[in-house]
């Protein structure tokens, strides 16, 4: 099992989900974060005081799936998000040892 | 008379909404967002405090007589002696005294204690704003800056914008920065409250300017004549005032920054607003507009001078209120025409400068009164109760350390956590496609 993690850019996270849902992924986690790397943040100017916004915001999506499922995964996320410009973010897998089902107890693929 | 009457009972509730709300929200969309609560209070408790003591001893400083810096406070104590068909005036001077200690609050944002606040708002109102009234309002002979020296304020550059402004230098001064100031981000939390005071503020001071007018006639034709010139004077001058300041503050910002802002347009409005509102009888639109324009753009400038000073005017009180009192009050002495209220031509319509003297020395001995006895309020209560809040109870946020709560809850289902930008909220609700 692998666990999918991708940090893009907010207005390209319903192309990703939706691509996703279409390729059979039923679940994920999601949440808002902020950081930055290349792209680097804005400045914004009140009362002539410029602040230099050094964060920028992005979704985080976490998958945890089956480790044939990963490569194909990858693949559409970085398809789907991908705009071309500084800031698209990034995919990485890692691998996980155990997954459990907390309604059944079920383990591993049998929880996925 | 029935209609001018029925015109204050109006103006005195629109100058009281200027501070509750407008001037709340103004100053509160400015505020982070751990302090816009605070920040409101201190305008709302200065209109409970300042309203009573005002009726207290508020209107018999002001008006009871002569005086060279008061008349006597307890000739009309509680408002004693002054029939009710007079209430309105009262009511009316006295929400120029809330706004004008509600004012200085914007200096002070984050930081200061507020048993200092209660404490420093009535003696502030009793030893500065009171007499202050007296010297500029109430204009007996001897009152020192409208009957001596003779300078013409029509609606308060003086009594209320310099004073509030001097008032707010000097506190800061003596309350120091916020922690962090200026290399952290204090950025305004809700410029949409912002935009919604100003607007407020713009409406009330329609109350407030043209509410002002003071009748020299004998017989109630001459007054009523008056009335209808001179409230379309005031309402005209105020209005153009205020969009040329508008268009000040932005083309400055434009020309420094590269962008107009939302922020630079309410803050116009304001400069605007205070640089007329001394003007505003004696001026006519030519010159209300050049006094807008002006301010407008000084004061898009005089808002970077704490940076460069080192003083702590949190939300501006000093960059627009004093600066913005000063220019309105000293230009009355180059636009103010013979036919405006005052009955004086300026400079530029050939009246000499006798009348710049008069509007400087006005300006000076305001500034001088305000700063004197605002540092002694401010020192006495210093070096007793003290100024400040602890640097934890600052660092975790005034509404919280000092009235227990928080101004938003934009959390959803666990305590400490919440959304930040929002592009999930719309996906999240009914969708079937993801589990959390």
């Amino acid at each position: 099992m692998k666990l999918v993690t991708a940090v893009i850019k907010p207005h390209k996270w319903e192309d990703v989900r939706e691509a996703l849902e279409i390729f059979g992924v039923t679940g994920m986690t999601v949440s808002e974060v902020s950081g930055y790397g290349r792209q680097k943040g804005h400045t914004e100017v009140y009362r002539g005081a410029e602040y230099d916004i050094a964060l920028v915001p992005k979704i985080r999506i976490e998958i945890v799936v089956d480790d044939d499922d990963s490569a194909d995964i990858v693949g559409i996320i970085v398809k789907t998000a991908q705009t071309g410009r500084i800031g698209d973010g990034k995919v990485w897998v890692s691998p996980i040892e155990t997954v459990i089902r907390v309604r059944t107890g079920d383990k591993d693929e049998a929880a996925l | 008379m029935d209609g001018y009457y029925a015109f204050m009972l109006v103006a005195t509730a629109l100058v009281l909404m200027m501070t509750v709300p407008a001037l709340a929200l103004f100053y509160g969309g400015m505020s982070r967002s751990k302090s816009v609560l605070n920040m409101m209070m201190m305008s709302y408790v200065a209109a409970a405090i300042v309203g009573i003591l005002y009726v207290a001893v508020g209107w018999s400083m002001g008006w009871s007589g002569d005086g060279t810096f008061f008349a006597d406070p307890t000739a009309l104590i509680w408002l004693k002696d002054v029939p009710t068909d007079t209430y309105i005036f009262v009511m009316f001077q006295m929400t120029f005294a809330v706004i004008t200690v509600a004012l200085i609050s914007g200096a002070v944002a984050d930081r200061m204690k507020f048993s200092a606040w209660l404490l420093f708002v009535p003696l502030w109102a009793l030893l500065c704003y009171f007499p202050m009234a007296h010297m500029v309002f109430s204009c007996t002979d001897d009152s020192l800056i409208c009957g001596r020296i003779g300078a013409q304020d029509y609606a308060g550059g003086t009594a209320v914008h310099i004073n509030a402004g001097v008032a707010a230098l000097v506190l800061v001064l003596l309350l120091g920065k916020r922690m962090g100031w200026p290399r952290d981000q204090m950025r305004p939390h809700n410029l949409t409250l912002t935009m919604l005071g100003a607007g407020l503020l713009w409406f009330g001071w329609y109350g407030f300017n043209v509410g002002s007018i003071v009748f020299t006639g004998d017989t109630d034709e001459a007054n009523m004549a008056q009335f209808f010139s001179e409230t379309g004077r005031t309402f005209t001058t105020t209005t153009m005032a205020t969009m040329a300041a508008i268009l000040g503050w932005l083309l400055i910002e434009k020309l420094t920054h590269g962008k107009a802002t939302s922020l630079g347009a309410a803050s116009g409005i304001v400069a605007g607003l205070v640089a007329i509102t001394p003007a505003t009888g004696a001026v006519d639109i030519e010159g209300a507009v050049a006094i807008g324009f002006i301010a407008g753009a000084v004061c898009a400038w005089a808002v970077s001078l704490k940076y460069k000073l080192g003083y702590d005017d949190s939300l501006d009180v000093v960059g627009v209120h004093l600066v913005g009192g000063i220019i309105g009050t000293i230009l009355i002495g180059v636009f103010s025409t013979s036919d405006g209220a005052g009955g004086i031509d300026g400079l530029l319509y050939g009246g000499g400068a006798g009348s710049l003297g008069d509007q400087a020395l006005g300006v000076l001995v305001a500034v001088a009164y305000s700063g004197v006895v605002t540092a002694i309020i401010a020192l006495a209560i210093k070096f007793t109760l003290g100024l400040r809040i602890t640097e934890e109870d600052e660092a975790e946020g005034i509404d919280l350390t000092e009235h227990g709560e928080s101004a938003y809850d934009l959390h959803t289902s666990m305590s400490g956590g919440g959304g930040k930008t929002g592009v999930l909220a719309a996906s999240m609700a009914p969708s079937e496609g993801h589990q959390a």
